[in-house]
């Protein structure tokens, strides 16, 4: 597929943006991507996090591939044109059946991926998180560490150092 | 016709003007967003499922502290006068009531309310969870939704991803699900032709502006509804710091812009502000939209102390009660009565008639 801005380059960044209610995709090359100020997978490898994965001779995590249009939720059946066109997704399992889209409208919308605010399982066990918001970020970057999520580790580590 | 004196406060408290900085900021309201998990969202419910929802949930609320009492109102039973009465209230929102032209009442759409809490159940959301403080009272107002939540949460599944957080029908509001709004009167700033930059300003900062009765209103009267954009990336405490400190900026820039005034144009503020009071005090028709202007003239009055005799308790409570549905209530008549706005305008009068004789 080649980029929407120039026509020329390859689309590597799949963006998807909600405007007037309207959710539309644009489909860029690396460096129309960087003109507009999105962050390609590219950057990663200029971040310090970047040259650390390298070293560790890995490449930028690996983006499971996006369900084509036509796929729907093995839950409630909702595809994602059906999220095109309402704007609204069908249930919760949506989030695991479409979440490389997600991801990048999350990001798009929010700035982030990451929910940072106080957590469902630690109320169900009656665990207060008020005031234990260092110990909270420290448990969500030893999971990030262990899970291999270090883009969400950097954001957990400075994070915790604002905190501190 | 629906009994709003079952309400302890009549589901009025917030206009009562007894909270901080209400000269500027009539109220603060927060809202979380949840759902059930073992339940597909709002645009795949059967009609079966909604009332499955209601049940569970009412069922925890009637176990929870803070909803034990709760009155509940089913809006798909309601007439529309009823529904647009509760929306005025800023006890539901539009899509609840079904009020968008368009729009029907969705069945099972219930509100369960107690005092300054409520939930909204089957709305785009399963449950949205509402508070609702008179003034600028962000963290108190979130402290009591925040218990609420707790405790439903003990007895419910919610849906929520380790990554995410709290899933919603609409990726907008997934994370925290919060929402925090103050509804604050800016006059200074629109005299002063300031608002649209301070907007932008705002926008600049991930913060959005919406009318009088929120999403998708128009802007009356020079009211305003500040809140958050984002509900994902930043906790909870985050998101209503950075909202707190955004406000007071602005209420900063109002009471710069109305010093301005007051210091440039003193005989015309005068002028303005006692010709809505004239206007309010003696005309013999007013249609809702040159009501809510001229009490923002009144209000802007009163706050720079232009204008004696008025209280913002009346102020607040005539900006509820000369709405379309309180005013057919009040009269025993239709909200599309022709005659409405004559009937507004002696409501009106003899509210500030009364307010004078008993001041002196």
């Amino acid at each position: 597929m080649s980029c929407d801005q120039c026509r020329e380059r390859e689309a590597v960044i799949h963006l998807t943006q909600i405007v007037n209610e309207q959710v539309t995709t644009l489909h860029l090359c690396e460096r129309c991507a960087a003109e507009k100020g999105v962050e390609s997978p590219g950057a990663v490898a200029k971040t310090p996090l970047g040259t650390f994965l390298a070293a560790m001779g890995k490449d930028a995590p690996e983006q499971t591939p996006a369900p084509r249009s036509g796929e729907s939720c093995a839950r409630c059946g909702a595809s994602l044109q059906d999220f095109r066109e309402s704007g609204r997704l069908g249930c919760s399992e949506c989030y695991h059946s479409f979440e490389t889209p997600l991801r990048d409208l999350l990001r798009r919308l929010h700035g982030s991926t990451h929910h940072m605010g106080e957590r469902y399982a630690d109320r169900g066990t009656g665990t207060p998180t008020n005031g234990h918001q260092e110990a909270d970020l420290r448990e969500q970057l030893r999971l990030a560490v262990e899970t291999e999520n270090f883009e969400l580790a950097a954001e957990l580590r400075d994070r915790l150092r604002v905190a501190e | 016709m629906i009994d709003l004196s079952l309400l302890t406060d009549g589901g009025v408290g917030w206009l009562d003007a007894s909270g901080p900085s209400s000269h500027l900021i009539l109220s603060t309201r927060i809202r979380l967003a949840r759902n059930l998990a073992d339940h597909v969202f709002q645009g795949r419910t059967s009609e079966t499922e909604r009332e499955e929802i209601l049940t569970v949930v009412e069922r925890a609320a009637r176990e929870s502290v803070q909803l034990r009492r709760a009155t509940k109102f089913r809006l798909d039973r309601l007439d529309r006068g009823d529904r647009q009465l509760l929306h005025e209230r800023h006890l539901v929102s539009k899509e609840l009531a079904g009020l968008d032209p368009e729009g029907r009442v969705r069945s099972g759409a219930t509100l369960l309310v107690q005092d300054r809490i409520g939930v909204m159940l089957n709305e785009e959301d399963h449950l949205r969870i509402q508070g609702l403080h008179s003034g600028f009272a962000l963290e108190a107002a979130y402290a009591e939704v925040d218990r609420l939540d707790a405790e439903l949460g003990q007895r419910l599944a919610f849906a929520f991803h380790p990554e995410f957080g709290y899933l919603t029908s609409c990726p907008t509001n997934v994370g925290t699900g919060l929402r925090a709004s103050v509804l604050i009167h800016l006059p200074g700033l629109v005299l002063t032709k300031e608002i649209s930059k301070v907007l932008q300003g705002l926008a600049q900062v991930g913060l959005t502006f919406r009318g009088l009765y929120g999403e998708g209103s128009e802007v009356v009267g020079n009211f305003f509804q500040l809140s958050n954009q984002t509900t994902l990336g930043s906790s909870e405490s985050e998101l209503l710091d950075h909202l707190g400190k955004m406000v007071r900026q602005v209420m900063d820039y109002e009471e710069q812009a109305r010093q301005v005034l007051l210091r440039d144009a003193p005989a015309i503020i005068e002028d303005k502000v006692w010709r809505a009071y004239g206007l309010l005090r003696y005309a013999r028709a007013l249609s809702f939209e040159e009501a809510m202007n001229l009490l923002s003239g009144v209000r802007l009055g009163v706050g720079v102390n232009l204008i004696p005799d008025v209280g913002m308790y009346t102020l607040n409570k005539l900006l509820v009660y000369t709405q379309p549905a309180h005013l057919a209530v009040a009269e025993g008549v239709s909200p599309t009565e022709p005659d409405l706005p004559f009937r507004r305008a002696r409501f009106v009068r003899k509210v500030l008639e009364s307010e004078v004789g008993r001041r002196g």
